[in-house]
């Protein structure tokens, strides 16, 4: 049979001479690919190497050191997609799995990262003796801790609440579970699962600048990258380098929005499950370039038809097993015996800690520990407080503002995802000058990167409410105090609870940079758990480090559960809009 | 051709059974309380060549038959047979229309219909060709390269039919497929899959379709299976033997309707009227099952019945007609006004009571009053919440005091609908109070 088709027509009359948009899509991405190999060929020298080439503080060499540092990033970001596959796909799929992998995805997530720094130095240092591969993977694997757990939560829970009509769509048309996976579960949890990586990113930054120049004990390692660049800047005091490491910073995450996460976006947007085409659908120009490029798309052709035959492919196992086995495998005795070696593990990795720790540490010096900890909880409490009251009403009004807000949510995503420990030094510098109290005043460092989140998801909320409450409410005559209660507040809280989320957990984890700043000899310290961990940290005191990681992260899950889970709860619960 | 159609039935006993469900029961549990029992004994067989429906209310069980039928769900008891074999999973040579389309938002229309056969493992190019021999058929071309969202209701349940036939399934089921199209949608859709039906170019061998609408019912299928609920049963089960295509306004084809109509709003004998109503709603006393029927909708049936040409009489079919409502959405607000002893239901008829012409006539105020009345003398539940809170000398009382005990009878969903059910008479009729924030019953007077 012949075909004669306009879906395969279109595609024969297609022209194939190049159009400008392929030398773009060309220049773009041989670039890109001597860029990668630049960056990855330095990776694999011998340790010595970082101390024959020390960091200079050379504006020239920020692009190298900002290459660096985007490469770490990325490779981050593919564990942490690699990690969302298996971990969430276990914890959905399998009900034993997830009894247990859930609850320890949610500690992980509570957990300082910071703090765990000089674990994972020496743990990847002692894996690849000799080579900066190591440090490399460990500083890799700090960005990773930052940002897997978010990104494996909103994951498993798409997973869980694919719509059921599709479920048994794929299962009546007898799709396998590799075609499932592919062709249903992942396309459903792609918006979600972007929007995710995007805030991890952001996140990202931050976690990047502080795990290239590691102190453990009297081993100091600096990986070439912005963060070490800044922190030798902070030695030598020079504010000039400073100044060139925000500059690069903020060129470097805007290429990536542009380059990276722009596209991604505009891309995923086709995975939104509502059926109407309504709303401004995003765009970039990225991706529009590559879908012009005819020449750039035909050359690619053979690697997009494997790339995308692939979750076709049945990928079955060519037997079932047993169906006696099944109904073994299925049964309670099974279920028991999992309950009993969870709970096995459990008390000997109690036992593990105990032992730790309690070789040195006495009672008193555990609640003076509990006491740091309730100083940060202090902190960390005003100035959610204070940053809620600055930014939820400018939020509010530039929300409500389609204009404004059309220019100031990307700059809000943007300071979010700026790394703010790159600027401490300049308040370091002021703190000395005024010989203001430490205690008090290098405290608004830990909200300094993470009030964004309020300041955007607010004006997100804000945006996105109703037209018509909104002309109802000025019918009424609502106006002042009464309209900020009963109308907008209630409009805009779930989004404000989102952003404070994010806010108060970044807000604990930045107390450990925060809490101790440096500038040349001086060093600032407020007394608090932060402190208490990053001076642990530099001593290499690892019982003090554990014992001030699980306390820490004791005081984000009741933090967690007792404050921000019942007031998720009630925004979903009350004040919803529909 | 309609010589054809009669052969295509004459001959059915020889066509191959496709499938055989004998004494099925499908039982959900729930906790402590007593198992809900959905289906009862239900025998069905399909064969070869014929198009088979499946009619009755909503919550009777037909798409838990259907879902069983399919391989989706297992049945608690009782045989399940595909082409000979016991069903353990979704079942080869199947294929399935859902009511809400069930496209794949992010792949297009031709992807769509070709996932079906990727899963058979079908390779690229022969995928293609007969994915794009369905589009035809269906009549989809040129939208071969949309996405489902670019397309409007009626195109989109195309895809979903597309999809169904690309396998050239030996059965293709049908879960209320024209439900969520408009009237006309609907109607071009149906005639057009009847079609290609008497032309033998329907590349299915049968069908199974579920439906709450007669006259779908009639217009499409060679056979209908009366459903009746609580449990789901086959309560009746009618040949049709009219010439395809068929014509609403045939005589014959009235008739049938009406006899259908009949049969599903059949009086008990006299004496069990009791009976009946609690026929009509699962459950009996404090635990019978209410749906949620605004007040609105129970005075704008009786104001419609008590108005010309009805005079307080009428045909369901008719006044479903004139309010452009399905059977299952009028058999409950019918059947409300039954229950509270303002209607009266029997063999497709419904008869506005005395009290119910007296009712229409009244002020709002007298309104109020005959309801407030009714409710507490035939609503078991309705008495029980006023009951409580005059005994009570704060004259208050949590939502969860009766919602639970609710749940000792109903299924969770039920008791909610039940709950909310009873507020919104009880409002009405201001018998009690209700405060939403609160959860909490109240006898103060909101006036
Ligand atoms: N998973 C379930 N658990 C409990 N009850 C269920 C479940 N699925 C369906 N039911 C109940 O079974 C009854 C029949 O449902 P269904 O088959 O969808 O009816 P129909 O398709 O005829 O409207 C309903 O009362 C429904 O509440
Ligand atoms: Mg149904």
């Amino acid at each position: 049979m012949t075909l004669h088709h306009p879906a395969l027509e279109a595609g024969r009359k297609a022209s194939r001479i190049p159009n400008i948009w392929d030398a773009a899509a060309f220049g773009l991405l041989f670039a890109t690919f001597v860029l990668f190999i630049r960056g990855g060929h330095e990776t694999f020298a011998p340790i010595d190497a970082l101390s024959s080439t020390p960091i200079s503080l050379d504006p020239a060499n920020l692009p190298e050191y900002a290459l660096r540092t985007v490469l770490r990033m990325l490779a981050a970001i593919i564990a942490s997609l690699l990690f969302t596959f298996v971990y969430g796909t276990l914890a959905a799929k399998s009900r034993r799995a997830g009894l247990v992998l859930i609850p320890i995805l949610d500690i992980l997530q509570s957990v300082p990262v910071l703090g765990f720094l000089s674990f994972t130095v020496t743990g990847f240092m002692a894996l690849f003796p000799g080579r900066v591969i190591g440090v490399e993977f460990a500083s890799i694997f700090a960005i990773f801790t930052s940002q897997a757990w978010n990104m494996t939560f909103s994951f498993y829970q798409s997973l869980k609440t694919v719509p059921a009509d599709l479920e048994e769509a794929s299962r009546s048309f007898r799709l396998t579970g590799w075609q499932r996976f592919w062709r249903l579960e992942v396309p459903f949890s792609m918006p979600g699962l972007v929007w995710n990586t995007m805030m991890s990113m952001s996140g990202g930054w931050f976690f990047v600048v502080a795990s290239e120049a590691i102190s453990v004990g009297n081993t100091t390692i600096t990986l070439p990258g912005i963060g070490s660049y800044t922190a030798l800047a902070i030695q030598d005091k020079n504010f000039g380098a400073i100044g060139w490491a925000v500059g690069v910073m903020l060129a470097v995450i805007l290429i990536y929005d542009q380059l990276l996460f722009r596209p991604l976006v505009a891309w995923s947007d086709k995975f939104r499950v509502e059926l109407s085409a309504g709303g401004e659908a995003p765009r970039s120009w990225l991706l529009d370039l590559v879908r012009r490029a005819r020449m750039f798309r035909r050359i690619f052709l053979p690697i997009t038809h494997v790339v995308s035959a692939l979750p076709r492919q049945r990928m079955a196992f060519p037997v079932a097993p047993p169906r006696a086995a099944m109904s073994v495998w299925r049964s309670v005795w099974v279920d028991r015996l999992w309950v009993v070696a969870v709970a096995a593990a459990a008390l000997y990795a109690l036992w593990l800690i105990w032992s730790f720790v309690a070789t040195e540490l006495t009672g008193p010096e555990i609640l003076n520990v509990v006491w740091l900890g309730f100083l940060t909880m202090v902190r960390v409490v005003v100035l959610m407080a204070l940053a809620t009251v600055v930014w939820v009403p400018i939020g509010v009004w530039i929300g409500l503002r389609p204009k404004v807000a059309e220019r100031v949510q990307p700059l809000a995503q943007f300071l979010a995802a700026f790394p703010a420990n790159i600027i401490f030094p300049f308040a370091v510098v002021l703190i000395v000058h005024f010989k203001a109290d430490p205690n008090i005043w290098l405290s608004p460092l830990m909200v300094f990167g993470t009030q964004w989140y309020i300041l955007f998801n607010v004006i997100a909320g804000a945006s996105a409410f109703p037209n018509d409450m909104r002309e109802a409410s000025s019918i009424f005559r609502i106006g002042g105090w009464s309209w900020w209660r009963k109308v907008i507040l209630p409009g805009i809280f779930p989004y404000y609870v989102t952003g404070a989320i994010t806010a108060s957990g970044g807000s604990w984890n930045a107390s450990i940079v925060a809490e101790v700043a440096n500038w040349g000899d001086t060093k600032l310290t407020a007394v608090g758990l932060g402190s208490y961990i990053a001076n642990a940290t530099t001593a290499a005191d690892y019982p003090r480090i554990v014992l001030g990681i699980a306390v820490m992260s004791a005081y984000v899950i009741l933090f967690n559960r007792l404050l921000w889970r019942p007031l998720y709860a009630f925004a979903g619960s009350r004040l919803r809009m529909n | 051709m309609t010589n054809v159609e009669f052969n295509r039935v004459d001959t059915l006993v020889e066509h191959p059974v496709l499938v055989d469900v004998q004494g099925m029961r499908q039982v959900y549990h729930k906790g402590d309380n007593p198992d809900l029992v959905v289906l009862d004994d239900v025998s069905v067989t399909i064969r070869e060549g014929e198009i088979v429906g499946l009619l009755g209310r909503s919550g009777s069980g037909k798409s838990t038959l259907l879902r069983i039928i399919s391989g989706l769900l297992q049945a608690s008891a009782g045989k399940v047979q595909w082409c000979g074999k016991p069903v353990t999973g979704p079942c080869e040579g199947l294929s399935m229309v859902f009511q809400s389309f069930a496209l794949f938002p992010w792949l297009t229309v031709l992807e769509n219909v070709e996932i079906g056969l990727e899963a058979q493992g079908v390779a690229a190019a022969e995928r293609r060709q007969r994915a794009l021999q369905a589009i035809d058929l269906i009549g989809l071309d040129g939208f071969e390269n949309a996405y489902p969202k670019e397309l409007s209701g009626g195109m989109r349940q195309r895809v979903g039919f597309a999809r169904a036939l690309v396998v050239h399934p030996r059965l293709m089921l049908m879960d209320e497929p024209f439900s969520a199209l408009d009237v006309l949608t609907a109607e071009t859709l149906r005639t057009d899959i009847i079609d290609l039906w008497i032309e033998g170019r329907l590349p299915a061998k049968s069908i199974l379709m579920v439906t709450h609408n007669i006259e779908e019912a009639v217009l499409m299928c060679d056979r209908i299976m009366i459903f009746s609920s609580n449990p789901g049963r086959v309560a009746a089960e009618i040949k049709v033997d009219l010439m395809h295509p068929r014509n609403r306004l045939d005589p014959e084809f009235r008739a049938l309707v009406d006899d259908i109509y009949a049969r599903m709003t059949q009086r008990a004998p006299a004496g069990k009227v009791e009976k009946r109503v609690a026929d009509g709603f699962p459950g009996t006393g404090i635990g019978m099952a209410l749906p949620r029927i605004s007040t609105n909708l129970l005075s704008g049936l009786m104001e419609a019945l008590a108005a010309e040409p009805y005079n307080g009489e009428a045909d369901l079919p008719d006044i479903a007609g004139e309010l452009q409502m399905e059977v299952d959405e009028l058999f409950p607000i019918a059947e409300t006004l039954q229950l509270l002893r303002f209607a009266e239901l029997e063999a497709g008829d419904v008869r506005l009571t005395e009290v119910g012409k007296h009712f229409v006539q009244s002020d709002v105020d007298m309104r109020k009053r005959l309801f407030a009345e009714h409710l507490v003398s035939y609503v078991p539940l309705a008495a029980l919440i006023k009951r409580v809170l005059d005994e009570r000398p704060t004259h208050m009382a949590p939502y969860t005091r009766f919602c639970e005990e609710l749940e000792d009878y109903l299924s969770e969903d039920m008791a909610k609908e039940t709950m909310s059910a009873v507020i919104s008479w009880g409002r009405y009729a201001e018998l009690f109070s209700y405060d939403g924030h609160a959860r909490a019953f109240s006898l103060e007077n909101p006036s």
